[in-house]
């Protein structure tokens, strides 16, 4: 629920998470109405599995970006990264982006027109409430509870090989390939992948598929995400403090030491900026090379950063966000290449704890804390309910 | 009369021993029946070194006096060896700057204008100025610096040139100022029998084209040990090389050896037997134990650093390369050389604060294993103190430290190359060239204090043979992630050291200590 005095409370007590559950906080457990179809041609999906996104994260922690404010209608049930059944008992994945065709508006919007239903003008129109994505529009439910409703353009059936750990995971693995194919990274360059959360690692793994370059550099702070980016494609794996030094030696660039941070001459030649925090994002734009390409994937707050280097640099930053349809893979949907690509990375291993919705504290807790306990993707296990 | 080496062996009776621990000390019981092998004492110094040097000069071997060599008119070069030795830094004055300033005035007479000075640094770092004024002296400093005085720039390319080929393929480039004089000067300081002779000039003033030639792998695991010529590839090459060099441009070498004075009244307990210690030298001992057991190790550095030793002139030979060398390693071997009867399963050692590449800065942890598995190990005749598969046990705290402004390439070393693999042959394969041509390095080796990008990996190959020699290596105090990185195992005391020893050396091993520094070489039988 939207609520400046909680979002307030949350933010002052630095987004922690005995805070962010208590009952100041802007997330409650009850019983909602199940939301009603809002046209004839929606179907209800009971969630299997929903992962806990880094957006959720930040929602709930009140470290979001009050740019999205407007952008979400409230109340609303979180949970985008969903898998789930039908009532016909198909399993199916959603894609939440709520587009133009999903809100049944045509002609679509010239950004939906070419494919981009992330970036729809038409976020406010149609017969839903406004809202970048199921889980962040009150009519449509969302992943943290036992029934959302999509339109069948949301929908994609899982392969029976694809366990419902692996699947929950497609949707960020989506955002991800949409990212690497966006920072179109070329055999001869340099790549680095900051951050090794659920983001970070699946980037590692989209660029390694997608976009293999002459040498792919993850930036993991903790031992399990070192280990999985390693897994997952990256050559060289390095710590967030020695990033400049190894930069540096797989560019040949020139370093040098300032005041505050360093800089290189020379650097990474596409930069996928996955953590989203002001430290991060000013490496980022001081170790990519001049004409360079700097990707933000992981969703960036209101953060300090000094856009000197991005100015001098003439650094191309691109925001990455969602998916849609491809065109560097011949128009094909990102969500397709994702469930292409599933299978073969042993995405299950990334998924758990898995909690019950009744242990949404310990569950939102254990997520803003994975990477330090060894996981990657904490998602709530709504299988149960239904059993 | 200074007392020559000596093996004592331990007994009931001999107190601990002395182990240098980096920037720190500590006394260490050996196991009854162990050996501790001494250097011999200093060498009485020469009375006068001006003298003396005056006296090489007119009389050289082998050559004419240098006086009939100079002459009005003639383009002159006087290379002399950087600050890597002698170690620690000589007391002021150094014996270098004695000749040079012999050498200048006889020049002045003889009416040459045109004389330049060079640092002969090959791939080393470029010093400071105040550590090239500490090497030449204040006069010389003043009158030639930063003209007419300068630092060998092996990367410049414009004043590098490509002299020839040796007959076994050897590539070979020289200074341009030195390959275009009439004359060049070489002042050298041996400290150790692997200095000087043609290697002066076939690396102080060579680029890495020519180095490279004998700084690698295959060339260091075919010097055994590269501390004595005769059996050093390293050398052969060097000898090669020089040759080439000689039969271009005219070299008159000056070669100056110095006593094993190597600590300050301050520290003289370093330098003496541990029965030999005066209450003195306990108290001192107690007091530098005190201070570097709690003191950071920055500040511990500093003091280090800070010491010069009171090394004394023993020789000074002039003229032709060749025999002034031969000459000059009689001299070394005189202060330097200890009987030792047979190899041993254990060798211990203490690897002091300071070795060749590391004047003013940390020793990181490739220059602990240069200095241990490589200059110490290597300081022997016929054969090794250690057995072919016994066990090295050094001392060092071997910490991951390095100092980013003389060895930014060590840093990529450590962390890039040793992660990867720790075999020298493989390494040079898959990285000599990247280091050696990486842009920055250059830049930093050129215009910084930086050794040369190339350079850790010379400092890692230096331990090739004892790498391929040793069964084990231990080090004993040390970090264990950065000891483990170089490959080796670590121990917390020097007991656990020995009982990990045994399961590749045996029970009851014979054990040696080299109470080293001062510098010794073990002619072992």
């Amino acid at each position: 629920m939207r609520s400046i005095p909680s979002f307030a409370v949350v933010k002052a007590a630095g987004g922690r998470a005995e805070v962010a559950t208590s009952s100041l906080s802007m997330l409650k457990l009850g019983d909602v109405p199940e939301p009603p179809l809002p046209a004839g041609d929606w179907v209800r999906v009971m969630p299997s599995l929903s992962g806990i996104c880094g957006s959720d994260l930040a929602a709930i922690g009140g470290h979001v970006s009050l740019y999205l404010d407007p952008l979400t209608s409230y109340p609303f049930v979180p949970g985008h990264e969903v898998v789930g059944v039908l009532d016909d008992g198909q399993r199916v994945v959603l894609e939440p982006a709520l587009g133009c065709a999903v809100r049944g508006i045509d002609p679509p919007c010239p950004r939906c027109a070419e494919g981009r239903p992330g970036l729809c003008y038409n976020v406010t129109e149609g017969p839903i409430e406004v809202g970048l994505q199921t889980g962040y529009c009150a009519d449509t439910g969302g992943g943290w509870g036992e029934v959302l409703v999509a339109h069948p353009s949301q929908i994609h059936a899982v392969p029976d090989g694809l366990s419902d750990e692996a699947a929950v995971l497609v949707e960020p693995l989506a955002c991800c390939i949409h990212a690497a194919l966006r920072g179109g990274a070329t055999k001869d360059d340099v790549v680095v992948v900051s951050g090794a959360g659920t983001i970070g690692l699946l980037t590692v793994a989209a660029v390694r598929l997608f976009t293999p370059p002459r040498r792919l550099i993850a930036v993991a702070k903790h031992p399990t995400q070192r280990d999985l980016a390693r897994k997952l494609g990256a050559d060289q794996v390095v710590a967030p403090a020695e990033v400049f030094q190894r930069v540096r030696f797989a560019t040949a660039a020139r370093r040098l030491d300032g005041m505050n941070r360093s800089l290189l001459l020379g650097g990474a030649d596409v930069t996928f900026e996955c953590v989203g925090r002001a430290e991060s994002l000013n490496d980022a734009v001081r170790f990519t090379r001049e004409g360079g390409a700097v990707v933000a994937v992981g969703m960036p707050g209101e953060e300090k950063v000094d856009w000197a280097p991005i100015w001098q640099r003439e650094l191309k930053v691109m925001g990455a966000y969602a998916y849609g349809s491809e065109p560097a893979r011949k128009g094909q949907k990102t969500f397709v290449l994702a469930l292409e690509a599933a299978p073969g990375l042993d995405l299950g291993s990334l998924v758990g704890p898995l909690f019950g919705l009744g242990d949404y504290r310990d569950a939102i807790a254990y997520a803003m804390s994975a990477g330090r306990l060894g996981a990657v993707k904490v998602a709530f296990d709504l299988r149960r309910l239904r059993a | 009369m200074p007392r020559p080496g000596a093996v004592i062996e331990v007994d009931r009776n001999t107190p601990p021993v002395l182990f240098h621990f980096g920037e720190g000390i500590r006394l260490e019981r050996l196991p009854l029946g162990a050996r501790i092998v001494y250097p011999p004492d200093p060498l009485e110094p020469i009375a006068h070194p001006e003298r003396a040097i005056k006296r090489a000069l007119a009389k050289p071997l082998d050559d004419d006096p240098l006086k009939s060599l100079l002459r009005r008119g003639m383009k002159l070069t006087i290379a002399f060896d950087d600050l890597s030795l002698p170690l620690p830094p000589m007391a002021a004055p150094d014996v270098r700057q004695l000749v040079m300033e012999e050498v200048i005035d006889m020049a002045a007479e003889a009416g040459v204008d045109d004389l330049h000075i060079i640092a002969a640094l090959g791939l080393h770092r470029r010093m400071t100025e105040d550590e090239l004024r500490h090497i030449v002296g204040e006069r010389i400093f003043s009158t030639f610096h930063p003209d007419r005085l300068y630092q060998h720039d092996g990367e410049d390319p414009e004043n590098n040139v490509y002299v020839g080929k040796t007959a076994q393929g050897e590539e070979v480039t020289l200074n341009r100022r030195a390959a275009e004089s009439d004359l060049v000067i070489y002042v050298n300081l041996t400290l150790v029998p692997m200095d000087g002779g043609h290697k002066s000039m076939s690396t102080g003033l060579a680029s890495f084209r020519s180095i490279r030639a004998h700084h690698n792998a295959k060339t260091l695991l075919a010097s055994r040990s590269y501390m004595n010529p005769p059996d050093s590839a390293l050398h052969h090459s060097c000898i090669r090389q020089g040759q080439l060099i000689e039969d271009t441009v005219r070299v008159f070498h000056i070669e100056t050896t110095v006593n094993n004075h190597a600590f300050p009244a301050i520290a003289s307990f370093m330098q003496k037997r541990e029965t030999d210690w005066t209450a003195q030298d306990q108290a001192m001992f107690l007091a530098t134990k005190q201070m570097t057991d709690i003191a950071p190790p920055a500040f511990k550095r500093n003091v280090f650093h800070a010491m010069r030793a009171p090394y004394g002139l023993t020789a000074v030979h002039a003229g032709q390369v060749d025999a002034v060398h031969d000459k000059t390693l009689e001299a070394v071997r005189k202060q330097i050389n200890v009987p030792v009867e047979g190899q041993t399963d254990i060798v211990t050692l203490g690897v002091p604060y300071l070795g060749p590449y590391n004047v003013n800065a940390a020793m990181n942890p490739i220059l602990v294993v240069c200095m241990g598995l490589g200059y110490l190990f290597n300081f022997y005749r016929n054969k090794p103190v250690l057995r072919k598969g016994g066990v090295l046990i050094l001392t060092h705290p071997c910490r991951y430290e390095f100092d980013a402004v003389q060895h930014p390439s060590y840093i990529d070393y450590y962390d890039e190359v040793l992660a990867d693999t720790r075999d020298p042959v493989e390494i040079e394969e898959k990285y000599e060239m990247r280091f050696a041509e990486d842009p920055w390095f250059r830049q930093l080796y050129r215009k910084s204090h930086a050794y040369h990008g190339i350079h850790p990996h010379y400092a890692w190959i230096w331990a090739a043979h004892a790498m391929d020699h040793a069964g084990d290596v231990i080090f004993v105090g040390a970090d264990r992630d950065v000891v483990h990185r170089l490959g080796f195992k670590c121990a917390s005391t020097l007991e656990d050291a020995f009982e990990m020893a045994e399961q590749t050396v045996g029970r009851y091993p014979s054990v040696t200590h080299l109470r080293t520094p001062p510098i010794m070489l073990c002619e072992v039988e």
